[in-house]
């Protein structure tokens, strides 16, 4: 029966993600230590159930074959038996024994990954989760920034993971990036705490993987692992007012009087919104809509213009702005790099 | 026996058709009940099943826009919530009013109005939830059917993220059709322990009605934080209060307790009765009698109790501290053991017996391959570590589509096809069974053993689009075209229905040479439900 299926193309799927040519989101492609040993966890499951499943679908299998009924002798019952006492201890006591290993195996991992102690110099991450995007803050670093996560790499001589603390500002979320951890959910009222440490640089794709909402499914997430001069370069970058230059002030103009403030923040401008992305940097991040958009001039004008057009049901309101206030406002967010 | 009363006169004609839905629509009869909760099923089974193929259909490729993300959203709040207590709770009672005092030799319930109120109580908490789609999206979604998926977590069922009344109906819906479930188990339980006739000890019960025995028990226990749960949501909602309120210093994680609390148990009392008909099915089809019957009777109970203990396996990425994640995690594996045992004893009753492939047996071979899958992702799901990585995934939707439909489903349909000729008089016709069965068999290995993949690649539930490049979408492919064999299916099973119902072969007493009470005397035909068309 195709139930063989499921056990057949694991392994297609173990290898192909080994390779990196099937998916840049495979569980079983970790390259940070919570998702490796949740991987190696996983293999030793998935090992002793296949042998579970390969005993007893060949016993039941066998039983089909066997004793399906014959032509020949079809008036005899065959023999009734009513249990046996050794066989009912047998399949019960072997399952009991093969329990005890998975909980070990398991309780073994949950201590490793959950009670794991933070370095003096890891770095600490605030991920907030919004509909539907993720505000992320480095509180030590003077840092905010939205939907793209910078990480340092973490080499196993100099081992600097990243504790991320997990908060929500409105309903539930979840926080998963499957080749780094496993998931942790970003709840209001409960904050909660993970840890990643990427050992290659590269960016790791994730995603909201909590029902949170209407745009549930383009609440997406990227992870750039950098090397250890690179990310403080970009800190620098990051941790500096906003660009201002004349060139725009009639853009800037536009974002200070309409109500674009009373959500996004822009370090240098009065003003404190609270509710939208930062915008101080907005370009130096590769997309925008959390995830869903390449960060170009024609992206963002369209967004400006109306979100509901790329992501529809997102907070972010259409401010019914002129054609030339919108070439206004786009020329001026395209100077705060 | 019950058969005996019903003494209505065997002619039928137009003038007699509105007397005749009179008769049924107060009907006090646990037959009549039984068939009328299985009717209100199949019909319901129609419309979640619609829900699901749309939803198959939006995600057949990436970024598809053949629904909004509204409806989406809509459609898998309402698939999952119409499934499980307006499908499966509606079939698992339809089968133990019929079936549970005629194996037992009671005349009825113990309670025979109380039954009637639990199924109208039922079908009008269905009604509720499905009149959310006669308002309009205007109002603030006034109207609306809810979207806030079947576990409802808060606080998107707040207010403040749900205006409007979609999450109303959805409440009320589900908390009027619990009061029904409750009066149901009380009645099943109390028929149980006190009307056995003479000589039907505990002991020498038919499995079916001890499966159904702790079946009651647990809905007793389970329904009752759910009803809980969904006067609290109300009391937030519309009377100030402050339980799931975040602004207030209300818990989301109180609601998922609640909720859960009910949900795991939920899934036994979903599970046993399908167990019930395997247990009975298995052995008449092998020629033996049930292999350690005491035993399958303690793993029974076992499951039972266990099955309140593992709720939070549902919540383990929810944050909670590495001992309470660890209980977790052995509650959840040792569940697996007494679970075990069961799928044991059936092999052993079919070892050295003379199977016989009828449809009803084939279905319940079926359900035996798959639910030793569903199980062993159940063990992968309860190691807390994987369970980081799985839960929220597309894996999860397909380990537990693996339970309900490939394993209590099939049960089901093991079940129609084994008891139609003690309802209708008439066998069910084979060759639409068999062709029945391998469609099934087709369409749910196609969209169910796929599943599991893109799950494993990283793909969350309850998304109404994804971007292409993930390796998602072949995947997403092959499960949409398994949706088509299970509709065909679906339409054999319906074709073979009617058609049986009126030209099947006449069944005659015992037409499985079974050894239990309810197929001894067949309903003569002008007894059943046959003559109210004839």
């Amino acid at each position: 029966m195709s139930a063989w299926a499921f056990y057949l193309f694991l392994p297609a799927v173990l290898g192909s993600s080994a390779h990196g040519s099937s998916s840049p989101t495979s569980i079983f492609d970790p390259v940070s230590t919570p998702a490796r040993s949740i991987f190696g966890l996983s293999l030793l499951v998935l090992a002793v159930t296949a042998i579970i499943f390969v005993a007893v679908f060949g016993l039941l299998a066998y039983a089909v074959v066997k004793f399906r009924q014959r032509t020949v002798d079809n008036d005899r019952e065959p023999p009734q038996v009513y249990g046996s006492t050794q066989i009912e201890m047998a399949w019960t006591i072997i399952p009991i024994l093969i329990v005890l290993v998975l909980f070990l195996a398991s309780a073994r991992v949950i201590a490793d990954i959950q009670d794991a102690k933070p370095p003096h110099d890891a770095v600490e991450i605030t991920v907030v989760g919004h509909q539907y995007w993720w505000e992320i803050r480095y509180p030590g670093l003077n840092v905010v920034t939205a939907n793209e996560i910078h990480v340092s790499v973490s080499d196993s001589a100099h081992p600097t993971p990243t504790f991320v603390t997990l908060l929500s500002a409105d309903t539930d979320h979840s926080f998963w990036v499957p080749r780094l951890a496993g998931k942790t959910d970003l709840i209001p009222n409960h904050p909660n705490r993970m840890w990643i440490d990427p050992h290659k640089t590269g960016i790791y794709l994730g995603q909201c993987a909590q029902y949170c909402g209407i745009q549930h499914a383009k609440m997406l997430l990227r992870v750039y692992v950098q090397t250890r001069a690179e990310f403080d370069r970009w800190v620098e970058e990051q941790s500096r007012s906003a660009a201002m230059t004349n060139a725009v002030s009639r853009g800037r103009a536009v974002f200070e009087t309409n109500a674009c403030l009373d959500c996004h923040t822009v370090k240098g401008i009065a003003g404190n919104g609270q509710f939208g992305p930062d915008l101080t940097h907005l370009m130096s991040r590769d997309t925008i809509a959390s995830g869903v958009a390449l960060n170009t001039p024609k992206n963002l004008r369209k967004w400006v213009k109306d979100p509901s057009s790329i992501k529809p049901g997102a907070t972010m309101p259409a401010l019914q702005l002129s054609d030339g206030q919108l070439n206004d406002v786009t020329a001026y967010l395209e100077t705060l790099r | 026996m019950a058969s005996d009363a019903m003494t209505l006169p065997r002619t039928a004609s137009a003038s007699r058709l509105l007397p005749e839905i009179r008769t049924w629509l107060t009907t006090v009869d646990h037959k009549r009940l039984g068939l009328l909760y299985i009717l209100f099923a199949l019909v319901s089974l129609i419309i979640g099943g619609l829900e699901a193929s749309i939803m198959r259909l939006q995600l057949i490729r990436p970024n598809n826009d053949f629904v909004s993300p509204e409806l989406f959203n809509r459609m898998f709040t309402m698939h999952g919530t119409t499934m499980i207590f307006f499908v499966a709770m509606p079939l698992i009672f339809g089968f133990a009013n019929y079936l549970t005092p005629l194996m037992i030799g009671a005349r009825d319930m113990a309670f025979p109005r109380l039954n009637t109120f639990s199924l109208w109580i039922m079908a009008f908490g269905g009604a509720i939830l499905y009149a959310s789609l006669f308002g309009g999206s205007s109002l603030l979604q006034a109207g609306g059917a809810p979207d806030v998926g079947w576990f409802a977590y808060a606080p998107l069922t707040s207010r403040l993220f749900s205006p409007g009344h979609s999450t109303d109906f959805w409440t009320l819906g589900v908390l009027i059709s619990g009061f029904g479930s409750v009066a149901t188990a009380i009645n099943i339980l109390t028929t149980i322990i006190c009307s056995r006739c003479p000589g039907m000890t505990l002991g020498r019960m038919p499995l079916f009605a001890w499966l159904n025995l702790v079946m009651a028990g647990l809905v007793i226990l389970a329904l009752g934080p759910l009803t809980a749960a969904q006067f609290m949501l109300l009391i937030d909602r519309y009377l100030g209060g402050h339980f799931f309120d975040i602004m207030a210093g209300g818990s989301a994680v109180l609601w998922m307790h609640f909720f859960w609390i009910f949900g795991h148990p939920e899934v036994y009392v979903l599970v046993l009765p399908a167990f019930a008909i395997a247990s009975e099915i298995i052995p008449v089809f092998s020629r033996k009698v049930m292999f350690g019957y005491p035993v399958m009777v303690g793993a029974t109970v076992a499951i039972g109790f266990i099955s309140m203990s593992v709720w939070a396996h549902h919540m383990f990425a929810i944050g909670m501290n590495a001992n309470a994640n660890t209980f977790f995690v052995l509650t959840t594996m040792t569940i697996s053991v007494p679970t075990g045992i069961k799928i044991f004893n059936w092999l052993a009753t079919m070892w050295g017996g003379k199977l016989q492939f009828k449809t009803p047996m084939l279905f319940c071979i079926g359900f035996l391959f798959q639910f030793l899958v569903a199980g062993l992702t159940g063990v992968m799901l309860a190691a807390a570590p994987f369970n980081w990585q799985l839960t929220g995934s597309y894996f999860v939707v397909a380990h537990f589509h693996y339970v309900i439909v490939g394993g209590i489903l099939f049960c089901i349909f093991g079940g129609f096809y084994y008891w139609f000729p003690k309802m209708s008089g008439r066998m069910l016709d084979e060759r639409l069974g068999k062709l029945n069965f391998w469609l099934f068999v087709i369409g749910f290995h196609l969209t169910f053993d796929f599943m599991h993949v893109p799950g494993i690649l990283g793909m969350p539930r309850r998304i109404y689009t994804y971007e292409a490049g993930r390796g998602w979408e072949g995947w997403n492919l092959i499960v949409a075209i398994g949706v088509v064999f299970q509709a065909a299916a679906i339409l054999v099973f319906a074709w073979n229905l009617l058609r049986s119902y009126f030209k099947g072969k006449i069944a005659g007493n015992d037409p499985w040479d079974a050894w239990t009470l309810e197929l001894r005397f067949i309903a003569s035909l002008g007894n059943g439900i046959g003559r109210y068309c004839r």
